[in-house]
């Protein structure tokens, strides 16, 4: 065991924290006079800067725009942004999910093509896996494709597509073969969204705004050559593209964790309650002091995820306590903030007296979503039970 | 930056793993704890002989010369293996606190046994509350929870003289040494109160010296102890797994059944999490970081949070056989239970914690 860095890592930690402290903008959070487009586009600009100095994509290969530093220097990377309390880059799915998916699966054309402009925040993705019946059984999905000449035609409905309003691009997974058994019959193919016959239909979620959508695919062209993997293989590409969901999506959300822990501190500073500021009050101060503990857990335990991916080359099973771990914590620690707050906390953006203009009320529901999306809590600890400590297959 | 142990530290802790599991195997342990002290001096010596007692000591002064991280990976063999007796108080309490190799001689070779004597009355894991009087080196006072002064042959107790916290000594047949022992839930470790009545005792570290090394003691035991638990708590997930894939009810394994499966899931990612926690800290104690203190609290309310709540989930996965004496989980739990006060509890934890991250002391 041994955490020190080399000499070339702290110097590359030391060159990233200087840039940061010269050029990380300020927050970019909920304001009564900003819309989720608006906010974007913000996060879409702090991306390029970052991609303009060299610090995107920083353990993807060179030739794809990437620095080609190993795993340990992305995970500096993380603890610098979050240290520096930078906002998150704005391309979430193409950098932790799908890039990597690339990477792993696509041939030199596909790498070529995609991964730079994913890095420069050109091209924005979304992940077109769920379908009205098929959420926890990805592979029951039905969206069909059939080869027509050198294209595949695309029919059906996804839905929860995060990021489907904004996105250029969708990594979708298909079936080619329906007569095949329920895995061995998909394709994962990457779709234009700028295709004729794909309409996206905002769907409103619990907190009232759409970051998410639904996708419909009608007799959609879309070139044979963008399949990713094999045809009627998609399955294994997929459970790549869920491995790296599971692992990856809470690093880049650590980044914000730490800055609403450390905001809620600051909170705890100025609020009054019997005659003192709450960050005097013994119960409050064990409240804090349980988050601190759980998010330090998390990050050690990412810490150590990220240690085994760099020896043993993907992620594994074991993402699933990832994945629990950042879903559930999320939820306890804002509801650690409600009781902090008291009532401010429910108060909703542009309203008189919120605080931090509603960013709490709106984060309190946003985190029911968390052990939602990217496999819910449940499916997470069937992956634990069977694949990981080999108990039988629940269902 | 490699967070999993290197190869020799992996091979330590095999070695660890093997010998425990040959001579200290459960119906040892049972054997064991029903003796009066719970302890076993032949198992101690040969603990000693593996270098364990000496595992962090210098070599200079007698020991194996190795750091924190070998030796959370021997504790968390031991806890694993619920080995009983005072080897944690002689290697984890009270070697700390002693500084030459003549001290340190006797409990390297095994041929003594010691323990550190804290907390009073009210139980409290501040310093500042500890009220044990020294006087012409004679000590006055009470210590309580001291584990297995029975068996030391001296103890090592924080006392004030002139207002200012030491370290003393005392022997075992010293006059007016009284120790009455405590009937705790945990069976493998043994608690006492320790009274001194104008006891004579040898000052071993007084004056500022005295404070830090009561802290760098306090923080090796508490590595040791979160270490242990780390230990303990994965060998009861896999006893619970084994159970759940063997028993049968309605012509299934009931680790088929979820509500089975999901509790041991989350025993799982406890365990591991707990893991997680321990060797970091005790990576920023052998690397004296600032955040050792830190990360030390962190682990040990965790852990003890962790391996609680192992236990609880497995003994309702064992059915009635969890409510047995026989089966083993309980005498786990019973350990979670007394760890989770011994070296303060969360709340002692966190409010420690919370002047590091809330007030940024
Ligand atoms: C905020 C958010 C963003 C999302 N973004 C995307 C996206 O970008 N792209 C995308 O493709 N999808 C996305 N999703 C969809 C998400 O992956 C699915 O919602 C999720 O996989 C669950 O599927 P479902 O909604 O159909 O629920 P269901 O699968 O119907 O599940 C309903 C309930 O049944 C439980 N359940 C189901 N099967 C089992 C089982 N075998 N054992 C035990 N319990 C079970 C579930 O745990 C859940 O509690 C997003 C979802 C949310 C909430």
């Amino acid at each position: 065991m041994d955490l020190t860095l080399s000499p070339d890592q702290i110097a590359f930690r030391d060159e990233l924290r200087a840039w940061l402290a010269a050029n990380a903008p300020a927050p970019i959070t909920r304001g009564a006079h900003e819309s989720l487009p608006q906010r974007f586009e913000k996060l879409r600009a702090w991306q390029r800067r970052l991609h303009d100095a060299g610090w995107a994509g920083v353990a993807w290969p060179k030739a794809y725009g990437g620095r080609g530093a190993s795993l340990i220097e992305q995970v500096i990377f993380l603890e610098e942004m979050a240290r520096a309390q930078a906002p998150p880059m704005a391309n979430t799915l193409g950098l932790g999910l799908i890039g990597p998916t690339i990477i792993h699966f696509g041939n030199e054309d596909q790498k070529r093509r995609f991964l730079p402009k994913i890095l420069s925040a050109e091209e924005i993705w979304c992940q077109g896996f769920s379908e009205p019946n098929a959420g926890s059984d990805v592979a029951a999905i039905r969206t069909e494709a059939r080869l027509d000449g050198d294209a595949f035609i695309v029919n059906g409905h996804k839905v929860w597509n995060s990021y489907g309003w904004i996105a250029d691009w969708c990594a979708l997974v298909v079936r080619t073969d329906p007569s095949a058994a329920k895995h061995k019959g998909l394709t994962y193919i990457l779709v234009d969204m700028k295709s004729p016959g794909v309409e996206v239909r905002p769907i409103r979620q619990i907190s009232g705004e759409s970051e998410f959508a639904e996708l419909y695919f009608k007799d959609v062209r879309v070139p044979a050559a963008n399949v990713l993997g094999k045809v009627n293989q998609g399955w294994e590409v997929a459970l790549g593209t869920l491995m790296h969901e599971r692992a990856t999506l809470g690093a880049s959300i650590t980044i914000l964790y730490r800055r609403s822990f450390d905001r809620l501190v600051e909170l705890t500073r100025q609020i009054r309650r019997n005659g003192r500021p709450l960050s005097e009050d013994p119960l409050t101060r064990q409240k804090l002091a349980q988050a601190y503990t759980e998010l330090e857990v998390f990050r050690l335990n990412q810490m150590r995820a990220v240690s085994r991916v760099s020896s043993t080359g993907v992620p594994g099973p074991e993402g699933s306590i990832l994945k629990i771990f950042w879903s559930e914590f999320n939820q306890r620690f804002q509801q650690t903030a409600q009781e902090i707050l008291g009532p401010y906390g429910m108060l909703e953006e542009g309203s008189p007296h919120s605080v931090d203009d509603g960013a709490w009320s709106y984060g309190f529901l946003r985190t029911r979503g968390n052990t939602i999306e990217a496999g819910t809590s449940e499916i997470q600890r069937n992956i634990i039970g069977h694949f990981v400590l080999g108990l039988p297959k629940s269902y | 930056m490699q967070f999993d142990l290197s190869e020799t530290q992996q091979l330590l802790a095999k070695t660890a793993r093997q010998f425990l599991a040959a001579e200290c195997p459960m119906p040892e342990v049972r054997r064991i704890l029903e003796t009066p002290t719970a302890h076993d001096a032949s198992l101690h010596r040969k603990m000693a002989g593996q270098g364990w007692t000496g595992i962090a000591i210098p070599e200079d002064l007698g020991g194996m010369g190795l750091g924190m991280i070998e030796l959370a990976a021997t504790f968390e063999q031991l806890g694993r293996a619920l080995v009983p007796g005072a080897f944690f108080s002689t290697v984890a309490l009270a070697a700390p606190l002693l500084a030459t190799a003549e001290q340190l001689a006797p409990l390297c070779d095994g041929s003594q046994t010691a323990t550190a004597a804290f907390i009073e009355a009210e139980a409290d894991w501040n310093p500042a509350s500890w009220q044990c009087a020294a006087r012409d080196n004679q000590l006055t006072g009470a210590k309580m929870f001291v584990p297995d002064a029975a068996e030391a042959a001296f103890l090592l107790a924080a006392a004030r003289g002139n207002g200012t916290l030491g370290i003393y000594r005392i022997a075992k047949d010293a006059p007016g040494l009284e120790i009455i022992p405590l009937k705790s839930i945990d069976l493998t470790r043994r608690l006492y109160e320790v009274r001194f009545h104008n006891t004579p005792a040898e000052p071993i570290v007084t004056g500022p010296a005295a404070g830090h090394a009561i802290a760098r003691a306090l923080d090796i035991a508490t590595l040791a102890l979160t270490a242990e638990m780390a230990g303990g708590m994965a060998r009861v997930l896999e006893i619970t797994v084994e159970y759940a894939k063997a028993r049968k009810q309605f012509d299934t394994p009931i680790g088929k059944f979820q509500a089975v499966q999901h509790m041991c899931a989350d025993m799982y990612l406890w365990s591991e999490s707990s893991k997680s926690a321990v060797y970091y800290a005790a990576y920023a104690l052998d690397k004296n970081l600032p955040e050792a203190a830190s990360a030390l609290s962190v682990a040990k309310l965790y852990a003890a949070d962790a391996y609680r709540e192992i236990g609880n989930r497995a003994i309702q996965v064992h059915g009635g056989m969890g409510f047995t004496w026989e089966n083993d989980v309980h005498l786990y739990y019973r350990r979670a239970k007394a760890g989770e006060t011994m070296l303060g509890d969360n709340v002692f934890h966190r409010e420690r914690l919370a002047k590091l991250v809330v007030d940024r002391l």
